[in-house]
């Protein structure tokens, strides 16, 4: 371990606290704060947020309920990274960031007052997948309902969420697509739709299939993997409903199902993926969209359209391997 | 210092549209020293996007990739972010799983291959500065790179997610790696632990290589965002949003030049300016270079090597 990694930890050190200060009824403009304080070895976020409130500035606002890490309501970042106050040592992340730690609200275009933040878009996103159990429940069953140890670890922990709200507030998908349904939403899409008590899966996966709003407009920058204070790593089971899509039919033809679909399409014929053809393929008649930056390319040579034998295309050695290995483990047809 | 010595997976981008990032890693490692074999059998990771496909089928390939690197009984090293955390999450997930990876064998087999786990897979960007050492590049550098601003851009790909990374892309134990990958060096530790080698919130690899080449690196809040390529096709707004956001972030804070260490960021970077620019409402024109072109600049390789004549958005004046 690295010698900035040995803290003091049995010392007080002396943090400079940067504080987000707004109140959406009197403010036209945020602005910040600086308190200065020792912070002790076992002292929270959450301790903190409380000591400005107490020793500081009594109009200092945050939400904070359980204290235990479950509640999900006192999510803030500090230095920009997503942490639940009450779950997160301050020390640790002066040791990471340095001495001066900037709080500030999941959301600064969503703030109503200080670290309190308007969360109505992530509760409706919520809603829109069923987050909960589809089922005719008998309400009064002769036996109860068994779930084996396979299903229950088929959840993946995704059933840890407690909606903080720390991943959707990273994702940055959402900051310029407001239609977007987010990570947290679709973990949540997830979990109930392997649940086995569940009937509404189907109706789950087509409503997360859509364009524009669903899973195909992931980025993949894993940010939500990187926020989640439980590990519920959202991105994952992003991927999972991708999978279900195709395997339970729900996939459609499109641009986003045809460009994973045409990966297999393109390693089959030469190893490596023909950045040409899976733009043509995805697209169809979509492709004249593309003009502009295919003449840029063209003009850069980085691209061929001339080469219809495909000589310039590189091939994997050993391809016959790779054709014999997609033929007897792919799992998926579009 | 003992000769270094990697298998190198190039992935499709630098076999295809970006070819001076493969010319410029070869001409880097001759500089140096550094012995790279290319592991020609190698197939496409699936970019994430197979992924979403066919999962299986995405480890059996991957897997099959390690498996040429093992046979050589070489450590891996990458180019592209999205190649880097493709493979790694092929590694991770079969080394913690007996089912799965006899399973994926059983494949494997089939083709007389069997994955082990013995090679390690880093980021070329990490061999460089903790295997050969930023001082030992430093000795190296003929044409400072001093009188550039230089902005640092990571790529998700290669910082997150933090708990896959810290295990492969930090410096490897010395000691015999045994079967499995040498899982027992790493015990779980807290937060700063996974943190130490690179903090995804503040990274700092690219701005301490920046510096060995004399370099000016250029301080930006966007230099671990997404560059949103992957959404390319089904979301271009999207995509347009996020890249012009980020290569307007480092125009704003005075950079000459971006740099990245994902062929992927740099082909959406330095293609897309018009667009997100048009979608912004501004004006985007700066060089986006690969990790290994800004490296090959200062060590003096040959503009053949460089080939800055394959960067879109003008990028030859950078020889001067």
């Amino acid at each position: 371990m690295s010698d900035t990694t040995k803290n003091t930890a049995h010392e007080t050190r002396k943090v400079t606290i940067k504080a987000f200060r707004f109140n959406a009824e009197t403010d036209y403009l945020p602005y910040y704060k600086t308190y200065e304080m020792e912070v002790g070895k076992d002292e929270l976020i959450l301790d903190l947020l409380n000591r400005i409130k107490w020793e500081h500035d009594g109009s200092f606002s945050y939400r904070r309920s359980c204290r235990h890490g479950i509640c999900g309501a006192c999510g803030i970042k500090v230095n920009g990274k997503p942490v639940l106050s009450c779950k997160q040592n301050a020390q640790e992340l002066v040791n990471l960031f340095g001495d001066e730690l900037v709080f500030e609200p999941q959301s600064q275009k969503r703030a109503i007052k200080d670290m309190i933040i308007d969360k109505g878009d992530f509760w409706e996103k919520h809603a829109a997948v069923k987050p909960y159990v589809v089922a005719d429940v008998d309400p009064h069953p002769e036996s109860e309902t068994l779930m084996s140890p396979e299903q229950v670890e088929n959840f993946l922990d995704a059933d840890y969420c407690i909606q903080c709200g720390s991943c959707h507030y990273a994702c940055p998908v959402l900051d310029v697509n407001e239609d977007y349904i987010g990570p947290a939403a679709f973990a949540a899409a997830y979990r109930f739709s392997v649940d086995p008590r569940d009937e509404a899966s189907t109706e789950r996966l087509e409503i997360t299939a859509e364009l524009g709003s669903g899973v195909w407009d992931c980025v993949k920058c894993f940010e939500c993997a990187e926020a989640c204070p439980k590990d519920v790593n959202p991105i994952e089971k992003i991927t999972k409903l991708h999978n279900m899509q195709f395997e339970q039919h729900v996939a459609e033809r499109n641009v986003a199902t045809k460009h994973a679909e045409g990966f297999v399409r393109s390693i089959k014929k030469y190893g490596y993926l023909d950045e040409q053809d899976i733009v043509l393929y995805s697209e169809g008649l979509g492709v004249v969209k593309h003009l502009s930056e295919a003449l840029k390319m063209i003009k850069a040579r980085k691209v061929h359209p001339f080469d219809f034998k495909k000589e310039k295309m590189p091939r994997s050695k050993n391809l016959k391997e790779i054709q014999k290995l997609i033929e007897i483990s792919k799992t998926n047809e579009l | 210092m003992s000769k270094l010595k990697y298998a190198l997976y190039t992935g499709c981008t630098a076999r295809e549209s970006t070819p001076e990032l493969l010319s410029s890693t070869l001409a880097v490692a001759e500089k140096l020293g550094i012995e790279l074999v290319l592991l020609d059998e190698a197939s496409c990771c699936g970019a994430s996007h197979l992924q979403d496909f066919d999962e299986f089928l995405s480890l059996v390939l991957n897997a099959r990739n390690i498996c040429y690197a093992e046979k050589l009984g070489l450590p891996m090293v990458t180019i592209c972010n999205t190649c880097q955390l493709n493979t790694v999450m092929t590694k991770e997930r079969l080394d913690h799983d007996p089912e799965l990876k006899a399973r994926v064998n059983e494949k494997l087999a089939e083709v007389g291959l069997e994955y082990k786990g013995t090679s390690t897979v880093r980021h070329f960007l990490y061999a460089l500065i903790d295997d050969y050492g930023l001082e030992n590049i430093s000795e190296k550098v003929v044409k400072p790179l001093s009188h550039f601003n230089i902005a640092p851009f990571y790529g998700c790909h290669n910082i997150r997610p933090s708990h896959i990374h810290y295990k492969h892309n930090m410096p490897q134990p010395d000691y015999e790696v045994s079967e499995g990958g040498g899982e027992v060096a790493y015990e779980e530790e807290g937060l700063m632990y996974k943190y130490t080698h690179e903090n995804p919130y503040v990274p700092t690899s690219l701005e301490r290589l920046i510096e060995a080449l004399e370099g000016k690196s250029v301080e930006y809040e966007s230099k671990n965002k997404c560059c949103g390529f992957h959404v390319d096709l089904q979301a271009p707004k999207t995509s347009n949003a996020l890249t012009g956001t980020a290569l307007s972030d480092a125009i704003d804070h005075g950079a000459d030049v971006v740099v990245t260490p994902c062929p992927l960021c740099q082909l959406n970077m330095d293609l897309k300016q018009e667009s997100a620019g048009k979608q912004l409402g501004r004006e985007i024109e700066i060089p986006v270079l690969h990790m290994p072109q800004m490296v090959a600049l200062a060590l003096g390789c040959t503009p053949e090597q460089i080939g800055l004549k394959f960067n879109v958005t003008k990028a030859t004046e950078l020889y001067a």
